[in-house]
């Protein structure tokens, strides 16, 4: 027993499950604060315990990708986003009759499905022990194969998703104004001289007057 | 990577994808308010695309299934019936929606493009042959839909249900990929025949089963099928009438052929539990839809419920076996026809500044224009179902597949909602012909536009023809699967 407890396989079984139960309790803080910066903090939390939970799994690149694209990129993006944004943080004001409704539903939703699968698919899930990999095995290389040789076409496609993306994002945010005074340096170039400078011509005064009177 | 050969059979594809992207320029450069140039591209590509899908069947050599990019893509005999159908409601598409870009003044190159992506999407739902393909192909169209529901952006109304649609729609698809990860989980595959064969073998599908549940819940907030048909109205209000005629027709198929794919070709080994699902989901919509149809006075709102009611009897063809699948076929190809002329009819009969969207707005139709009025006659008898019209057919059709099942109670059901709906189409004959004119203004559209209608409206009877020929199409088309 005091063995088992010591051994690595039940550390990283362990491992596992504090990892999952951080996850769970993150993602739930997520939709649950007020403030949006909490929650866009506790997202960062959750993806940093999803990577862990990878490199369990010995997919360490999906981990470090993970980490380096959502934790360091798209969440600093999220956090400037709503810093500019200044929202104001509402008051508490204790459950609304929609979430206790909504969270009872949920329960005996949830309950329901325990009732009905819990024991029927104890046989059925598959029930591999955790992965192993042999040494110098790199998952670099495997995810490349299904993603640019299995996968292609739904990678392909996924660039045209994309693209439909930044096109519905500019057509419904970029307006002209009229009032916008932005250099127009096509006009600037083709400006002539006579319309910016009008030469009047006069004659010249008579009756020099300098010197006092007549 | 791919060779000439697989690069082929994608070439419709691969001609919508650059025709969109065409468009997409040409609009950024042409600053015309009219954009011709642009609505007349798009045609040209669509009719490109289709002659490179027809042309496969052309001659003596008959299609052979094709399963290409490493099992992600098939080519088969339906998805190319489909496909075709689906270019001929776009370009009816097309033409409508320029009249009603130009009467509201929001006339811009991206909705043409928009709606070519969208229909790019709709040509990969038809043709995935994998669970992430088919999924990447309902978010190509869906996002598109999205932005197309919020063209008209300073109207605080499209904003809304563009609001709302986005996210039931996204919830919508969380529910989908949970129920394919689930059954991921069970088989360990996303290809559709590897799906279908790890399912005989198993002793135990009852994972599969909690995945189909989910997928099942995706697949009918895509179809808008009652209950998950809440989005339907508001966004077909909400939503500019361009927007409506596209979201109302081609998508439909799309999710007609994905729900095939998915129900029909992986899950056949399930096919006992997901057809109870399926028939307490039609029969809903089928009575959800035409009771609350009753009550609208807004026909948008009106086409929406009955929308409803028509994707119910689709559903009702997936009972009754491959004779049913083909029936549901036929149905939804018939009814994305009818429901294009119907939008275009309220296009056609708006003006600048006024959009005929009221019921009373078609208040002595026939004194103003007697042949609109019977034109719109035909497409609403279609729609309920009268005969000789082609609606009668397609439900006859469904109907006897469903009967030959053995489900006498749902027909009976289907047949007794079918009449009470009826109702609400005749008020709007009624309204056309026998109450007095309002307003008495001139049809504002061009000849095109008005031409090209009653084209489609004639059809209705036209098509009468050629039923035979299109139903045995059909059954070839599901016998190819």
């Amino acid at each position: 027993m005091i063995e088992y407890l010591l051994s690595g396989e039940f550390y990283q079984i362990m491992l596992f499950y504090v990892y999952s139960a951080i996850l769970i309790g993150a993602a739930l803080a997520v939709v649950t604060m007020r403030n949006s910066i909490y929650s866009a903090l506790f997202l960062i939390l959750c993806f940093f315990s999803a990577a862990a939970l990878w490199m369990l799994l010995e997919a360490e690149f999906l981990a470090l990708t993970l980490v380096l694209v959502y934790v360091g990129a798209v969440m600093v993006l999220f956090l400037f986003v709503i810093m500019m944004l200044d929202i104001k943080v509402k008051a508490k004001s204790g459950m609304s009759n929609y979430t206790k409704v909504g969270l009872l539903v949920a329960l005996i939703m949830a309950i329901e499905m325990i009732l009905l699968l819990g024991k029927k698919l104890v046989g059925v899930l598959p029930q591999d022990d955790l992965v192993k990999h042999a040494q110098g095995h790199s998952n670099v290389s495997e995810v490349a194969t299904s993603l640019y040789m299995k996968y292609s076409l739904p990678f392909e496609l996924a660039s045209v998703v994309l693209l439909v993306a930044i096109i519905a994002a500019v057509l419904l945010t970029l307006r002209r104004r009229d009032d916008y005074k932005i250099v127009n340096p096509e006009s600037q170039v083709h400006v002539k001289a006579k319309d910016r400078m009008r030469v009047v011509k006069m004659d010249a005064e008579r009756g020099n007057n300098i010197g006092g009177e007549e | 990577m791919f060779g000439w050969s697989e690069l082929t059979p994608a070439l419709p594809e691969l001609i919508i994808l650059a025709t969109a992207c065409a468009v997409l320029l040409l609009g950024l450069f042409s600053r015309s308010e009219k954009g011709g140039l642009l609505v007349l591209t798009s045609i040209i590509g669509v009719v490109f695309a289709a002659i490179a899908t027809a042309k496969s069947h052309m001659g003596a050599h008959e299609l052979v299934k094709q399963v290409l990019f490493n099992g992600n893509f098939v080519r088969d005999y339906m998805g190319d019936i489909l496909k075709i159908a689906v270019y001929f409601i776009m370009l009816f598409v097309f033409i409508y929606s320029k009249q009603y870009l130009r009467n509201k003044n929001i006339f811009k190159g991206e909705f043409y493009a928009l709606m070519l992506f969208g229909l790019l999407g709709i040509m990969i739902m038809i043709s995935g042959y994998n669970y992430i393909t088919l999924y990447i192909g309902l978010e190509l169209v869906a996002l598109s839909s999205y932005a197309l529901v919020a063209f008209d952006r300073d109207n605080a109304q499209s904003n809304e249900s563009a609001m709302k649609y986005f996210i039931l729609g996204a919830i919508a698809s969380g529910m989908l990929l949970y129920g394919m990860s689930m059954i991921y989980g069970a088989t360990g595959t996303l290809q559709i025949d590897e799906i279908s064969a790890a399912i005989g073998q198993s002793q135990n599908n009852l994972l599969v089963v909690f995945g189909l549940v989910f997928v099942l819940v995706g697949v009918s907030f895509k179809l808008g099928a009652a209950p998950f048909h809440m989005w339907v109205p508001d966004v077909y209000q909400g939503a500019p009438t361009a927007t409506t005629l596209f979201i109302s027709s081609a998508p439909k198929i799309a999710a007609f052929a994905f729900a095939i794919r998915i129900l029909a070709q992986s899950l056949d080994g399930i096919i006992d539990q997901w057809q109870q699902i399926v028939a307490v989901i039609a029969i809903l919509s089928i009575i959800i839809g035409n009771l609350f149809a009753l009550q609208q006075d807004n026909i948008k709102r009106l086409f929406a419920y009955s929308t409803v009611s028509h994707i119910g009897f689709m559903l009702l063809g997936f009972l009754g076996g491959e004779d049913g699948y083909s029936a549901s076929m036929f149905y939804i190809i018939t009814y994305a026809l009818m429901s294009v002329a119907g939008f275009g009819m309220i296009i056609v009969l708006s003006c600048k500044g006024f959009e005929a969207e009221k019921i009373s707005d078609f208040k002595g139709l026939n004194q103003r224009n007697g042949w609109f009025a019977f034109m719109m006659l035909l497409i609403i008898a279609s729609m309920a179902g009268f005969p000789p019209l082609v609606g009668f057919i397609s439900k006859l059709v469904v109907l006897k597949a469903v009967v030959d099942q053995g489900y006498y109670v749902l027909a009976g059901i289907a047949v007794i909602f079918a009449v009470i709906g009826s109702f609400y189409y005749l008020k709007i004959i009624k309204t056309m012909y026998f109450d007095e004119s309002d307003n008495d203004q001139e049809i504002t559209a061009g000849f095109d536009v008005k031409s090209i209608l009653s084209f489609n409206a004639l059809l209705q009877l036209g098509l009468l023809l050629f039923i035979p020929s299109i139903l045995s199409y059909g059954v070839k088309a599901i016998g190819s699967l």
